[in-house]
This record gives C-alpha cells, sequence and structure tokens, in this order.
C-alpha cells in the first residue's frame, strides 16, 4: 500500500508533528480561552487589535498549520485503517486515493483561508 | 446450559453458522470452557479446535468465549458464561480453517519479521555471554509469552492492517530483543520498526493488555519501543 502519502513517510516523524501539533494547538486554545475569559464585552475594535499583533499573526499561522498537519496524519491514519481492498476489493486504490485528495484540498483550502485571513488583518 | 458454537467446514457450508448445542453441567464441579469443548465433541464428533498441555502452556487454544479472547483450557465456564448461555468462536479476524481452528499465518509472519532470537556480532566467550540479575529482570513480562495470538486477534489495527502492523504479540517480542543487554542489533531492529505501520498503527486501547492470559503488558513494551525511537531518532 501506498506510504508515499504518508506526511513524512516515517511513522516515527508523523508520531512527533502529531504530538507536536497538538501541543500548538493546545496552547493556542489556552491562549484565547484565557484571552476572553480575561476581557468581556469586546468590541470590534480591542478584537482586531488582539489578532492582528505581530505575535498573534503568527500564532494564528501556526495553529492553522499545526491543524492541517495533525489532520493530515489522522486522516491518513484513518484512511488506511478503513479503505482497504479487504472492504472495498478492487476499487480500494480508486476509493482510497479520492479519499486523500479530498481531505488534502480540504485542509488546503483551510490553510489557504486561514493565511488569509490572519495574515491580511487590518491592522 | 446452552452452547452456541461457530460452525464452518469449507468443503461442505456454504457460509459459516453458530450452531446451538445444550450440555448439562456436573453439579458442584468446575469446568473449564476446554473441559466443556471436549464433551461437546463427544456429542459431535466433527467439532473441531486446537488443543494440547490443557494447562495454559502451549498457547495452542485461544479462542473467543462470549466475545472475549482466551485460553479455553485455563478459563472457568462459570466466568465468562452470562446467563447459562456461552458462545464460542475463533479468534477473530483470521482466516477460518474449520470451526474454532484459524490459519495463524499471519500471526507468525509478524513475528518472524521482528526476528525473535538474540543478535551479538562479538565473538563468542568461552563459556557464556553473562547477564546480570538487573538485567536479567529486564526480561520479566516479555519473556513469558506463549503465542497464543490472543492479544493481536483481539487488537483492532491487527485487524485492519494483518499484513503491516507487527501486532502486540510481535512487537512484545520487538522489545524482548531490544532490552536484552546481550543483544548488539538493536539500532537495525529500531530501524526496521521505524515506518508508519509496524509499531505506530498501535492507538493504546489495550485490548492486548486486558486478554493476555499470562497477564503480560504489550502496551507497555510498545511505549518502550516509542521511547527507544524517539531518543535514537532525536
Ligand atoms: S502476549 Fe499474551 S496474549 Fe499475546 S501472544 Fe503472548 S501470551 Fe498470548
Ligand atoms: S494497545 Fe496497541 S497493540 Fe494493544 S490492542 Fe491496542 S492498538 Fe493493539
Ligand atoms: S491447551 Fe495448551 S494452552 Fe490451552
Amino acid at each position: 500500500m501506498t506510504q508515499v502519502t504518508s506526511l513524512a513517510r516515517s511513522g516515527l516523524a508523523d508520531f512527533l508533528i502529531q504530538r507536536l501539533s497538538a501541543v500548538v494547538l493546545a496552547l493556542y486554545t489556552l491562549c484565547l480561552l484565557s484571552f476572553f475569559l480575561v476581557n468581556d464585552g469586546l468590541d470590534h475594535r480591542q478584537l482586531v487589535e488582539f489578532f492582528g499583533s505581530a505575535s498573534m499573526r503568527a500564532f494564528s499561522v501556526l495553529a492553522v498549520l499545526s491543524t492541517a498537519a495533525h489532520g493530515w496524519v489522522g486522516l491518513w491514519t484513518v484512511g488506511t485503517d478503513y479503505i482497504r481492498p479487504h472492504y472495498f476489493g478492487a476499487r480500494a486504490v480508486v476509493l482510497r486515493m479520492a479519499y486523500q485528495v479530498g481531505c488534502a484540498l480540504l485542509l488546503f483550502i483551510y490553510v489557504w483561508w486561514g493565511i488569509r485571513l490572519f495574515w491580511m488583518l487590518p491592522g | 446450559m446452552q452452547v452456541s458454537v461457530y460452525r464452518y467446514d469449507p468443503d461442505v457450508d456454504e457460509a459459516p453458522q453458530m450452531r446451538d448445542m445444550s450440555i448439562d453441567l456436573p453439579e458442584g464441579k468446575e469446568l473449564m470452557v476446554l473441559d466443556l469443548l471436549e464433551r461437546l465433541k463427544e456429542q459431535d464428533p466433527s467439532l473441531s479446535y486446537r488443543r494440547s498441555c490443557r494447562e495454559g502452556v502451549c498457547g495452542s487454544d485461544g479462542i473467543n468465549m462470549n466475545g472475549l479472547n482466551g485460553l479455553a483450557c485455563i478459563t472457568p465456564v462459570s466466568q465468562v458464561a452470562k446467563r447459562g448461555k456461552l458462545a464460542l468462536r475463533p479468534l477473530p479476524g483470521l482466516p477460518v480453517i474449520r470451526d474454532l481452528v484459524v490459519d495463524m499465518s499471519q500471526f507468525f509472519d509478524q513475528f518472524e519479521k521482528v526476528r525473535p532470537y538474540l543478535i551479538n556480532d562479538q565473538p563468542p566467550p568461552a563459556q557464556e555471554r553473562l547477564q546480570s540479575p538487573e538485567e536479567r529482570a529486564e526480561l520479566d513480562g516479555l519473556y513469558e509469552c506463549i503465542l497464543c495470538g490472543c492479544c493481536s486477534t483481539a487488537c483492532p489495527s491487527f485487524w485492519w492492517n494483518p499484513d503491516k502492523f507487527v501486532g502486540p504479540a510481535g512487537l512484545l517480542q520487538a522489545y524482548r530483543f531490544l532490552a536484552d543487554s546481550r543483544d548488539t542489533a538493536s539500532a537495525e531492529r529500531l530501524r526496521d520498526l521505524e515506518d508508519p505501520f509496524s509499531v505506530f498503527r498501535c492507538r493504546g486501547i489495550m485490548n492486548c493488555v486486558n486478554v493476555c492470559p499470562k497477564g503480560l503488558n504489550p502496551t507497555r513494551a510498545i511505549g518502550k519501543i516509542r521511547g527507544l525511537l524517539v531518543r535514537q531518532g532525536t
């Protein structure tokens, strides 16, 4: 079965990427959570100020990239677990390719849209 | 007592089926599931299963009892029967040869893959390769495996990728030799396990630990292998 589509082609690297991206996402969630908890009744200007700062932009983009990497490793695993000739016969390879292209496209759109959103904020 | 047994003879049957048999249990005496099977076989001599030692040593009578894998010979009927009913099936996930007998080739192919023997490139000493008691203690909980296959056939990751995921039994043995102070092939062994399937398909569900009749813990061994891989790779 194709391993070319695995993110790093190494189980170890995939494993580390998944853990690392999880840490980034956890920190990002905490960061947002504490911001919203500490600041009550925010208006648009404050939000733009917060998300528009250089460090928050970088952090947000990092979080978007982490989501994509984390998602890809996970979705790839699910695909290679379940979309197999054992269940789908000869169609499995085509089905899995379609699934992987679909996932990749979706994640690519997330990244593209996320970067546009955060990087191009007026600030 | 009602016993429902998985029956399949590929020469005769179109498809496998569960067949009900009833049997009277002796009063005041605990039977093992294997004793039950022997009695059922007296009723129907065509019933097939593997057995040998009848004392939990050979690992040949791993079967699925009311949904739980285990050795028929050391599992008391009262422990697995529910409301006087017991369903006996072959170990899940492997091709069935007949009734409760499965084809273990995939299981042993994965076992072979981890090179389950000592590799040492040093010239052999005059007498023997010694270990300290502490070094020897590292192998406790690893060497006791009897290769019954209960763990790997309870593992979803092994069901999905039996050709690529080594499975808990094989990985326990992989770690048994990684942990052996006399083995000099650790680096190669780890390199062979580094791909996305061999070790990293383990999702830590611990079905393997739950069923091992020897009380071993493959998940912990897998965690140790991961740790070694991370240390070697970074
Ligand atoms: S680890 Fe336990 S369940 Fe698995 S093969 Fe060995 S003895 Fe059987
Ligand atoms: S812990 Fe790992 S090896 Fe054990 S049953 Fe779960 S996935 Fe399989
Ligand atoms: S017959 Fe040998 S382990 Fe059960």
